[in-house]
């Protein structure tokens, strides 16, 4: 188990624990009262700790080693899924995955960020930091969906669009504004869920859509924390204040109205119970996308941009 | 001790003894330290006359410089934003937006107005850097909507000069979602069968350049100016390595194929005029510039 810095009192709380069961195991002593007490110490701890998590506390649950990531939960929620790959004019972007699958009935076309399960992964997927050919392949996709009436599900999680040269020189910008472009128009439902990093024109580069959800335990902002502090602060130092400003939670999302709506996760974060996690998922999609299918094409793409023309807040004078 | 050496520690001459030349009489050229009066740099259209070297200037500029005998209407001009989120980082975001108000007398990082140019009438959407950086906050994408909303209604051409940071990084996921605000629209234009311009000049970086700026039926740039999704430090500090030489200005963006041209603000009007011609698109009704506002100066 990985121990974030604020559950440091669950991870002591851990240690007791597997301390008594050896000291049980060698002495041949019965431990199982004690070790119901510390088991019940683990849960009140742990409902108290998630109970009121601060923003960069959500920050730090969202890039959490152990969370799931977009793959696991399509291969737990679809029956069938066949993972397509290239834009077509440049590469195969590995930070960005997608293809068509079924869950249960519905057929969609998904596409996600894509972060690496271990050290080799990571690097193999480009930390989830996608280059532009993982958005135009993104985009290919949508527009294969559009084609066969097939809604699309996409799934955020990155820290970002990559800053590199070559992404540069082949149109990072481009790419993000052409999906932007393209989406409000798609004639199909888009449904869009950040499932952990939700970090600024990375980001919503696949995230335009009818309607758009946050895990409980993920952030969306214009910034990193991090990059934010550096910048408005001229320090690294400052990220938990960067955190707290830039309102970058589901709940704050949600009540500003910029999202849909929070998906709950496990106690303890979807990282403690994934299957449970692509379960409630699995569900919300399923009435999301009946709800979505059941509206008229003309009047869908009008709700959809609609709903972005009345996002922002100003004053007149 | 050496004759030269100072007997006292420090400057000793007070602030307001110091003997200076008055700000904004002389133009000193950033890029080949050639000196020229102001006067001499604004009838050269704000281009430094020894090397050509474009500097930044403001809508109020691109106003007069575009618009026939200089005259324009401003659209739009009663949106302020405001403090939605209490931003407070080292300054509190209020702070900023008022002393940017009073340094640069303008309401926000954007003015839209419409006027005629070679006799067409034009929209024209432009940023002022002056203002926070020209950051893309909930105005700036409220006035693009409504420029694009107007432009569809009279079936007038939009062209937005970029020059910008990026996203105001105050306004968090609101300035966020004007990506996808200014997108949404333009391409409801796009349908409209409208033309739009997109004019990038320095520098046009982050989250203005991955929506609007770059989706141009048309995209135009000035000479050296720079152009980029992540601005040069942020990639350098990532890939710990040198940037090639000219990265990520007009001329390598010509080169890797995200813009049409590059135009010198000299023959500016003369190009948008004759796209505005080629495009020839007509009114849905005779444009009546009410008020003639003349330009700033």
């Amino acid at each position: 188990m990985v121990f974030l810095e604020f559950e440091k009192p669950l991870e002591d709380l851990y240690e007791q624990l597997e301390k008594l069961n050896e000291v049980g195991e060698q002495g041949g002593i019965d431990v199982s009262k004690m070790t119901r007490e510390i088991e019940a110490k683990i849960k009140d701890k742990r409902k108290e700790l998630y109970s009121n998590l601060t923003g960069w506390q959500k920050v730090q649950l969202s890039r959490h080693p152990e969370r799931p990531y977009t793959l696991y939960y399509v291969d737990k929620i679809c029956k069938k899924f066949l993972e397509l790959h290239g834009d077509r004019h440049f590469a195969d972007d590995k930070a960005i995955v997608g293809g068509l699958g079924m869950i249960d009935d519905q057929r969609v076309v998904i596409i996600g960020h894509q972060k690496g399960v271990n050290t080799k992964l990571r690097q193999y997927r480009n930390f989830g930091m996608a280059n532009p050919e993982g958005y135009r392949k993104a985009l290919r996709l949508m527009k294969l969906a559009e084609r066969f009436k097939l809604p699309v599900l996409s799934f955020i999680d990155t820290p970002g669009a990559y800053p590199g040269i070559e992404a540069e020189e082949r149109g990072q910008a481009e790419a993000i504004a052409k999906n932007l472009f393209e989406m409000a128009q798609l004639k199909v439902p888009i449904l869009c869920y950040v499932i952990g990093e939700g970090a600024s024109g990375g980001a919503i580069g696949i995230g335009l859509g009818d309607k758009v959800f946050m895990l409980e335990n993920t952030w969306y902002s214009v910034i990193s924390p991090e990059s934010c502090s550096s910048i408005l602060w001229h320090s690294w130092d400052y990220k938990e204040q960067a955190a707290e400003a830039l309102k970058l939670t589901p709940e704050h999302m949600s009540e500003m109205g910029l999202i849909d709506g929070v998906v709950e996760e496990p106690l303890g974060g979807a990282h403690a119970d994934p299957e449970a996690m692509a379960k409630t998922l699995k569900s919300h999609i399923k009435k999301e996308l009946t709800a979505l299918n059941k509206i008229g094409v003309d009047k869908r793409i009008k709700m959809r941009i609609d709903k972005y023309r009345n996002m922002g807040k100003f004053t007149k004078v | 001790m050496g004759w030269f050496k100072r007997l006292k520690d420090g400057i000793q001459t007070a602030t307001e003894h110091k003997r200076e030349t008055p700000d904004g009489l002389w133009y000193n050229c950033k890029k080949c330290k050639h000196t020229c009066t102001s006067k001499e740099l604004k009838e050269n259209l704000w281009v430094c006359p020894s090397c050509q070297y474009h500097t930044r200037i403001g809508s109020n500029e691109y106003f007069e410089l575009l618009f026939d005998e200089g005259k324009y209407n401003l659209l739009f001009d009663d949106l302020e934003a405001y403090d939605m989120l209490s931003f407070v980082d080292l300054k509190p975001y209020i702070e900023r937006l008022e002393s940017a108000k009073k340094k640069t007398n303008l309401k926000d990082a954007m003015q839209v107005s419409i006027g005629r140019v070679n006799k067409k009438p034009l929209i024209v959407a432009c940023m002022d850097f002056t203002f926070i950086g020209g950051s893309m906050g909930s105005v700036m994408g409220e006035k693009i909507a409504l420029a694009t909303e107007y432009a569809i209604k009279k079936r007038v051409p939009l062209m937005i000069i970029s020059k910008s940071g990026g996203a105001r990084m105050m306004e968090s996921a609101y300035s966020l979602m004007q990506m996808a605000k200014t997108s949404a629209k333009l391409s409801q234009l796009a349908q409209a069968g409208i033309p739009y311009i997109s004019f990038l000049t320095d520098p046009t970086t982050g989250g203005v350049t991955a929506s609007f700026a770059m989706l141009g039926d048309i995209n135009i740039s000035e000479p050296g100016a720079l152009i980029g999704f992540a601005g040069p430090r942020v990639i350098k500090e990532t890939i710990k390595r040198d940037l090639p030489e000219n990265f990520q200005t007009s001329e390598y963006v010509l080169e890797t194929g995200f813009l049409d041209m590059i135009v010198e603000r000299k023959d500016l009007k003369e190009t948008i005029g004759d796209l505005l011609n080629i495009f020839d698109i007509q009114p849905s009704s005779r444009i009546i510039l009410s008020s003639l506002r003349s330009g700033s100066n």
